[in-house]
């Protein structure tokens, strides 16, 4: 067993941590070689460390990463939606727009007053629009906050918005007929309609596209 | 490699899924020999490592990136490798604390009952051996004698790890040290 004063050990650390002054060191080793039963235990703690480091590095096994994919959490809401906008940029433009109008759209669509675009041939009793029967409306009708009735034909669009639509058995809309009653397809039908105002003739196409992707 | 990790951290944080798996890549195999060199076992090694990187992820808005990316996740792992070990330890190891270096004989009887005959040891190979003697390490020492010597990592490094004081650490590497010469005798 070693009786050398604890100073002794410490160093023999100290020097294995090369943690240790010259002045110290000097010590140390003027004492190694003077005392047998240090120099052993100093050898011992050599090897011992010089052991370890004959430890071959250890690989982790095929596969490990696809493991811990596989093992994280499902994505959050909010990530989704990040990457789901980065991979769609024309969402994302609508998205961006449907911020920036969502102000003025809102005020628009609660703004409860009867409207109708203005064509021939219409008949209008109280808040409902009437295409008469045998007549021809040609072009398209915007009813809000209000109803329409068709007997006749249209010869273009129809959509009615806050309102219902009742079509007689001889009645004829060679375009799209819509009704829409909530806020949110009001915004969209406003995104739609001032997107294809934004590109008027070529670019007409984006503006499908962006109808195609949401539905 | 810092600057690269920073980088992809900011991409996962901003949601970017795929980013992570760069991580992972990178740092994959330091982590798993961090947990097999405290486990001493392959599948153990796997899952808690893998749980490691999983924790990283979930946790990633908590780490500071003017700190070392690396340290951070060797002391998730650390952590949960010491969690391990002491949910499979009886009870009365558990209690086992060391009062002051004469604290280290009693740890080395503790240890001592899982030792293999002498001629069995002998019969083992390096690696083998290597593992063996560092199994017999009391856990508190054999997380600072492997992030020392196997990692070689400075001591300062592994100070903010295990979030110990460097005296402690010192401490714990001079104990480290003397247990496995104790252990190993003069081989
Ligand atoms: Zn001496």
């Amino acid at each position: 067993m070693n009786t050398c004063r604890e100073s002794m050990i410490h160093y023999m650390h100290a020097y294995l941590d090369g943690d240790i002054s010259r002045e110290e060191e000097r010590k140390l080793k003027e004492h190694l070689t003077e005392c047998p039963s240090c120099k052993e235990m100093m050898d011992e703690l050599q090897s011992a460390v010089s052991f370890l480091q004959l430890a071959e590095p250890v690989k982790a096994p095929e596969g490990f990463v696809s493991g811990v994919m596989d093992r994280l959490p499902k994505e959050k809401p909010k990530a989704g939606i990040h990457r789901l906008l980065r991979r769609h940029p024309l969402i994302a433009a609508a998205a961006m727009f449907v911020v920036l109008m969502s102000a003025t759209l809102f005020s628009s669509y609660s703004n409860q007053h009867f409207s109708v675009t203005k064509q021939p041939n219409l008949v209008i009793e109280g808040e409902t629009v009437v295409v008469p029967a045998g007549e021809t409306v040609k072009g398209d009708i915007v009813v809000k906050n209000g109803n329409i009735r068709i007997e006749g034909e249209v010869d273009g669009n129809v959509t009615v918005i806050n309102g219902s639509k009742y079509m007689a058995s001889t009645a004829v809309v060679t375009g799209k007929s819509e009704e829409i009653d909530k806020a949110f397809d009001w915004l969209w039908y406003n995104i739609k309609t001032t997107v294809k105002g934004f590109f008027p003739s070529s670019s007409n196409e984006k503006g499908e596209n962006l109808q195609n992707e949401n539905e | 490699m810092d600057e690269l990790v920073n980088k992809r951290i900011n991409e996962v944080l901003k949601g970017n899924h795929e980013a992570f798996e760069e991580i992972v890549t990178m740092f994959q195999h330091r982590l798993y020999q961090v947990c097999y060199r405290m486990l001493g076992n392959r599948q153990e090694a796997e899952d808690i490592a893998q749980e490691a990187f999983v924790r990283a992820y979930v946790n990633i808005h908590t780490y500071d990136q003017k700190r070392k990316f690396s340290t951070w996740l060797f002391r998730i792992a650390t952590n949960l490798c010491i969690d391990r070990i002491r949910k499979k330890k009886p009870d009365y190891y558990l209690d086992a604390e060391v009062p002051g270096t004469e604290g280290l004989n009693m740890y080395s009887q503790i240890a001592a009952t899982g030792d293999l005959p002498e001629d069995e040891v002998e019969k083992m190979e390096t690696q083998e051996r290597i593992q063996y003697e560092i199994g017999r390490l009391p856990d508190k020492y054999r997380s600072v004698i492997i992030l020392r010597y196997m990692e070689e990592l400075p001591l300062q490094e592994i100070s903010d790890i295990l979030e110990l004081p460097l005296g402690t650490v010192k401490t714990r590497v001079h104990r480290g040290r003397e247990a496995l010469r104790k252990q190993m005798g003069n081989m």
